[in-house]
C-alpha cells in the first residue's frame, strides 16, 4: 500500500505551520503505512552553504562533529544535518568517509530528509517536524511489500542534489534496472525497489536530462505500479503509472497545493472546503515550483 | 444517539467528528422498509471510507462534503447524495436506488453494479462501470480509461469524453457517448442506435437532468467476437 502526502506552499505566511501540516497528513496516513516514515522538508538556506542530513546509530554524538569540522550541526534522534561552506564539501565527504558508522542521507542547500522505523506520528515526533518549517515537504507512510522494513528501506530516497523521491506502489523490473544501473556506476544500498526508480532518475540526472525529462524516460523503463512525487528545491513533482494503479488526489488554494493518497489526508489542511479538488492523470508529469 | 440531532425538517443530522462511523452505518442499517424517519444528514465525512454502506431501506441521505472509498457501497433501494466528490468505488454492487455526487468520482464508480442509478455531475477517473452488472451510469463530465471494462448489463451515458481502452472485453452493456472517445478497446465497436436505445438515452438524461438531444451521442456495444474461442487463433497462444 504506502501513503503520500506532500504540501507546497504558495503563501508564505503559512511557512511556520508545514511541519506541523505535514505531520498531520501522515498521521492520518499511518493506515496506508504503519511500518515506516520519512520525510524531506524544503527549509531556509544559507546563500553559499550546503546542508548534510546524516545518520548514525542510536547513540552517536553528532554533537562532537562540530568541534571536529568547525561548521553548525543540528541534531535530531539519529540524524543531523550539519551545514558548511559549499566550497568544502570535497574536504567533509573526505572526513566522513572515515566514519563508517554515518551515511550521508541527502545533500542540499535547502532539502533535510528524515526517515525511519515506527509508526508516522512516533517517526515524526522523534524528528520534531512539528517545529520544523519551509517552503515544501514530501513525507511517505510505508507498508512493505518488496524489500525488508528498515531505515534504509524506508522513503524518501535522495535522487540528487535538492531531490528526492517517494513511491507508492511496486516496481516489476526493478532488479534488472538495477543491473543496469550498476554497470553505469550508480552505487545502491538495498534491494528495495524505490531505490532502483531513485537510482533511474539520478541517473538521468547525471547524463543531462531535466527532472521532466527524467521522469519521462522513467514512464519507458520502469515496469510496475506506481505514484511517485519528487522534491526538487523549488517545488514538487508527480507521475502515475499509465494504468493508474496507485491513488493520488490534489487540492489547490490561493495558499498551497497539496498531495495525498487519499483525501483522507487533506482534510485537515486550512481552506480545504473551497480548494479545488482533483486527481492527476495517469502517464502525465505534473510540477508546481516557484521562483527559487 | 449523541451525535444525531433532530431539526425542525424532520431531518437527521449524524456528526461524523461527535461519533464514528461505524455508529452511523449500524444505525442506517438498522432501519427497516416502514421507517417514517428518512431523511437524514451526515456532516464531516472528511473523506471517510464506507459511508453510508448497505443501506436496504428507503431512506434518503445527504453527505456534506468529500466522501472517500466505496460510499454508498451495495445500496439497495435508498437515495444518497453527496454534496462533493466521492473516491474509488462509489456505489459498487449497487443493487437498487440513487446515488447521486455533485464533484467527481474516483476510479471504479458503479463496479459490478446490479442495478440503481448513479449520478456524477463532474468527472469519473478509470474504469467507471468496470463490470457493470445492470446499473444505471450518467456522467456528466469525462470517464477516464478502461471505462466499462468487462460490462456486462446496464447502460452508461457519458455527456463528455471517454479515455482510452472504452469498453474493453464488453459482453453486453449499452455506452453512450457524447464526446470524443480517445480509443475503444477490444471488442467493443460503434453501433446503430435503435429506437429501444434512443427511449432508454432520453429517459436517463431526463431523470439526471441533462440538456442533450439523443442525436448528440453515440451508441457503442460488444461486437461479441471474445465470446467464442476461434480456432484460427490458437497459433497466438
Amino acid at each position: 500500500m504506502c501513503g503520500i502526502a506532500g504540501l507546497f506552499l504558495k503563501n508564505p505566511a503559512l511557512e511556520p505551520e508545514l511541519g506541523r501540516l505535514t505531520a498531520g497528513m501522515l498521521s492520518v496516513l499511518t493506515d496506508r503505512g504503519p511500518d515506516s516514515a520519512g520525510f524531506a522538508i524544503y527549509g531556509a538556506s544559507t546563500p553559499g552553504h550546503l546542508k548534510l542530513t546524516l545518520r548514525a546509530s542510536a547513540g552517536f554524538d553528532f554533537l562532537a562533529l562540530p568541534a571536529k569540522f568547525d561548521l553548525s550541526c543540528a541534531e535530531h534522534d539519529d540524524h543531523a544535518v550539519i551545514s558548511f561552506p559549499a566550497e568544502r564539501e570535497a574536504e567533509i565527504r573526505e572526513v566522513l568517509a572515515r566514519h563508517p558508522e554515518i551515511s550521508i542521507v541527502s545533500t542540499g542547500a535547502r532539502m533535510e530528509l528524515f526517515k525511519g522505523v515506527g509508526l508516522p506520528d512516533d517517526v515524526s515526533k522523534r524528528f520534531g517536524l512539528h517545529k520544523m518549517s519551509g517552503s515544501h515537504a514530501i513525507g511517505h507512510t510505508r507498508m512493505a511489500t518488496e524489500s525488508a522494513v528498515t531505515t534504509q528501506g524506508a522513503h524518501p530516497f535522495s535522487t540528487g542534489t535538492d531531490q528526492c523521491l517517494v513511491h507508492n506502489g511496486s516496481l516489476s523490473n526493478h532488479n534488472d534496472v538495477r543491473r543496469v544501473l550498476m554497470r553505469e556506476g550508480i552505487k545502491f544500498e538495498t534491494q528495495n525497489d524505490t531505490e532502483v526508480a531513485a537510482g533511474f532518475i539520478a541517473y538521468q540526472l547525471r547524463e543531462g536530462k531535466k527532472l521532466d525529462e527524467a521522469l519521462h524516460a522513467a514512464l519507458k523503463s520502469l515496469d510496475g505500479f506506481y505514484t511517485f512525487v519528487v522534491g526538487t528545491e523549488t517545488g514538487f513533482g508527480v507521475l502515475r503509472d499509465p494504468v493508474a494503479c496507485k491513488p493520488a488526489v490534489m487540492a489547490e488554494t490561493a495558499d498551497y497545493v497539496a498531495f495525498g493518497s487519499e483525501y483522507r489526508a487533506l482534510a485537515d489542511l486550512p481552506g480545504i472546503e473551497t480548494a479545488h479538488i482533483f486527481e492527476p492523470e495517469p502517464a502525465k508529469v505534473y510540477f508546481w515550483e516557484r521562483a527559487a | 444517539m449523541s451525535a444525531a440531532q433532530k431539526t425542525m425538517e424532520n431531518t437527521v443530522t449524524f456528526d461524523l467528528a461527535a461519533a464514528p462511523l461505524r455508529e452511523l452505518n449500524a444505525t442506517l442499517q438498522g432501519l427497516d422498509a416502514s421507517t417514517n424517519q428518512t431523511a437524514w444528514s451526515v456532516h464531516n465525512p472528511r473523506g471517510g471510507h464506507a459511508i453510508a454502506v448497505g443501506l436496504t431501506a428507503p431512506i434518503a441521505v445527504t453527505i456534506e462534503g468529500h466522501a472517500g472509498y466505496y460510499c454508498a457501497g451495495m445500496n439497495d433501494g435508498a437515495t444518497v447524495i453527496i454534496n462533493g466528490s466521492a473516491g474509488t468505488g462509489v456505489a459498487e454492487n449497487m443493487m437498487s436506488g440513487l446515488v447521486h455526487v455533485k464533484g467527481d468520482v474516483s476510479q471504479s464508480a458503479g463496479a459490478t453494479a446490479h442495478g440503481g442509478l448513479l449520478i456524477v455531475d463532474g468527472n469519473a477517473s478509470a474504469r467507471c462501470g468496470i463490470s457493470m452488472k445492470g446499473v444505471n451510469i450518467v456522467v456528466k463530465g469525462n470517464v477516464g480509461h478502461m471505462s466499462a471494462f468487462m460490462a456486462q448489463s446496464g447502460n452508461l451515458v457519458i455527456c463528455g469524453d471517454a479515455g482510452e481502452a472504452l469498453g474493453d472485453s464488453l459482453y453486453e452493456a449499452r455506452l453512450f457517448v457524447k464526446g470524443s472517445v480517445q480509443s475503444l478497446g477490444a471488442d467493443c465497436e460503434v453501433k446503430e442506435m435503435s429506437a429501444e436505445d434512443k427511449t432508454i438515452l432520453v429517459d436517463l438524461l431526463a431523470k439526471a437532468g441533462v440538456d442533450a438531444k439523443p442525436e448528440e451521442f453515440t451508441r457503442y456495444g460488444s461486437a461479441r467476437k471474445l465470446y467464442n474461442f476461434h480456432v484460427d487463433n490458437a497459433g497466438a497462444y
